[in-house]
This record gives C-alpha cells, sequence and structure tokens, in this order.
C-alpha cells in the first residue's frame, strides 16, 4: 500500500514540478506548482512527517500561492514566447538539469551510506508529532527559531519597502493627488532627502526634474 | 519504501527546478522553480530525519520553509516594484539594476 502512495505522489511530485517550468502562462504555472506541493506533504506524510506536512499544505499551498495568484493577476499573466529563448539555450539547460541528476545520483549512490537501503529508524510513537517539533524548536533549536522569526520580520518590512507607490520615480498614470505634502510640518526638513528616505516614502520629497509647480 | 528512492526523487525534483531557473526568463517563473529547488532539499531532509529517527531533519525543513515564504514575499515585491516602473518582466531585459 505504501508504495502504491509513494510511486503515485512521487508520479504527481514530478509531474507538477515539469509543469511548472514547461507551462507558457505563469498561471499554469502556480496551479503546477501546487499540484506539486500537495504531492509533496503525501510523501512527507509517509515519511511520519505529519506536522510538516499540514504546514507545507496550509502554509504553503495555501498561503504563498494565494500570494503568487495574486500577483500573476496583478501583473496580467504575460505569456512567454519561448521561441525566442533559442533552442541552443534551452538545450544546455535541459542537458545541464540531466548532468546535474547523474552527478547527485553518483553522490547519492556513492556515499556508502548503509542505512539508505533501509525504511529508516524503527518508528517511536510521537516521531513527528507538532509536540516533538515545538519541544525541539523551543530547546535545541531555540537560536534557528529566533533568527527565523527575525528574517519573516525583516522580509515583511522589505516587501512593504519594495512594492510601495513612489511618487515622482515613475508617472503612474497621473491619479495621485499631487499636493498631498502642502500640510505637513516635517516636510521642509523631509524634503532634503533623496531617493530612499522616508521623505519619498511618503511622498513629502520635491525632485528636481519635476519641480515645475 | 527505502530511503534511497525518496532520494532519488528529491535529485530528480532538484535539477527540474535548476533547469527551469536556466531555460525560464519570466521571473515569476524562476520565483517559481526557486521554490522546487527549495522543496526538493525539504524532501531530503525529511528522508534524513526519517533515516535517522530524530526530528532535528523536520525543524529543518521548516526553518526551510519559512526562508522559502521570506524568499517568495522579498521577489514578489521586487516584481511588483517593477510592474510599477513599467519595467518589461523579463530577466533578459533585466540587465542593470540601479535606480
Amino acid at each position: 500500500m505504501a508504495e502504491v502512495v509513494f510511486f503515485i505522489a512521487g508520479i504527481g511530485a514530478i509531474a507538477g514540478a515539469i509543469g511548472v517550468i514547461a507551462a507558457r502562462n505563469p498561471f499554469y504555472s502556480v496551479l503546477g506548482l501546487v499540484v506539486h506541493l500537495i504531492s509533496l506533504a503525501a510523501l512527507f506524510l509517509l515519511l511520519r512527517a505529519e506536522f510538516v506536512a499540514a504546514a507545507q499544505v496550509v502554509v504553503y499551498a495555501g498561503a504563498v500561492m494565494v500570494l503568487y495568484v495574486f500577483v500573476v493577476s496583478y501583473i496580467g499573466g504575460v505569456e512567454e514566447s519561448i521561441s525566442t529563448t533559442g533552442p541552443g539555450l534551452r538545450l544546455a539547460g535541459l542537458l545541464f538539469g540531466l548532468a546535474l541528476f547523474a552527478e547527485l545520483s553518483i553522490a547519492v549512490l556513492g556515499s556508502g551510506l548503509q542505512a539508505i537501503d533501509g525504511e529508516g529508524a524503527p518508528f517511536q510513537p510521537g516521531f513527528g508529532s507538532p509536540a516533538q517539533i515545538g519541544e525541539l524548536l523551543l530547546t535545541k533549536f531555540l537560536l534557528a527559531f529566533e533568527v527565523a522569526s527575525f528574517l519573516l520580520l525583516i522580509a515583511a518590512v522589505g516587501a512593504v519597502v519594495l512594492a510601495r507607490r513612489r511618487r515622482g520615480l515613475e508617472d503612474t498614470g497621473g491619479f495621485e493627488p499631487e499636493d498631498r505634502a502642502e500640510g505637513l510640518s516635517a516636510s521642509a526638513v523631509a524634503a532634503q532627502g533623496s531617493t530612499g528616505t522616508m521623505a519619498e516614502g511618503v511622498g513629502t520629497h520635491t525632485y528636481p526634474a519635476r519641480g515645475s509647480q | 519504501m527505502s530511503i534511497g528512492w525518496y532520494l532519488v526523487i528529491s535529485a530528480l525534483l532538484f535539477c527540474v527546478g535548476a533547469a527551469g531557473v536556466l531555460v525560464r526568463r519570466n521571473p515569476l517563473v524562476i520565483l517559481l522553480c526557486l521554490e522546487l529547488m527549495l522543496n526538493a532539499g525539504n524532501l531530503a531532509l525529511i528522508a534524513f530525519a526519517r533515516m535517522t529517527g530524530t526530528g532535528d531533519g523536520q525543524v529543518f525543513a521548516l526553518i526551510v520553509m519559512v526562508v522559502a515564504a521570506c524568499e517568495v514575499t522579498i521577489g514578489l515585491g521586487v516584481i511588483v516594484a517593477l510592474h510599477r516602473r513599467r519595467v518589461p518582466i523579463d530577466a533578459d531585459e533585466l540587465r542593470e539594476l540601479q535606480g
């Protein structure tokens, strides 16, 4: 039974991965990645990693993929014309992938690990449960846990800084209020800043090139 | 199934992701292919966790998932910023990163 599930999930994961790189429309690529992630969660379940499988489905296939779908529909799924890349470059990429697979297989087979051929360690109750993962995260891997939380914070702030609306850097279509900085008392001080400062972020920075008003 | 099968699947997924990064030019799809490679690494980590019978590999996999989420957030932010600046969303056109 486990073999059947393994092969179905493995084929699903590989088919999803190939669908990601073969689909022209980025939207279909995202859907292929969802198939891949759910198949991978089944593989995780076979390896008795229940909590990681649940996190994979909920966080990855749920939240992160929704973010992808939002961005793809915001950008407006530009269909990529694959033919303009040139067949030589694509062939080189595929050959690189095959060579990498051969090398990884040699590395795995030649590692001399006896346990690779086995089913793994004898199963203990509680292996892979949320209780065990949580205990490990808060005792043995506390530093990694804290660093990961800081990393998430930095990523959230960075995404807001990257994707915010910059006034004056580009012509955004002219639907922004032009003089919203009039009442701000700090604008006179903040206007001394330049690109990348807080003045630019809140739109009080006046650009010399556009200072015709 | 023996652990070796999982490692083979993991290697195959990693190679598909690496080939995709090289072949595709849309930054969105390149990000998706990076996800493929990170997930292949996750599968190997969890297979080794099963092999040794300790939970350490699963914690590693969770941390890798956190890093992947951060990478997605920043990458999509960059793509949205590119779209705002009317820059073509194409890795071949993005030769310079200034400004």
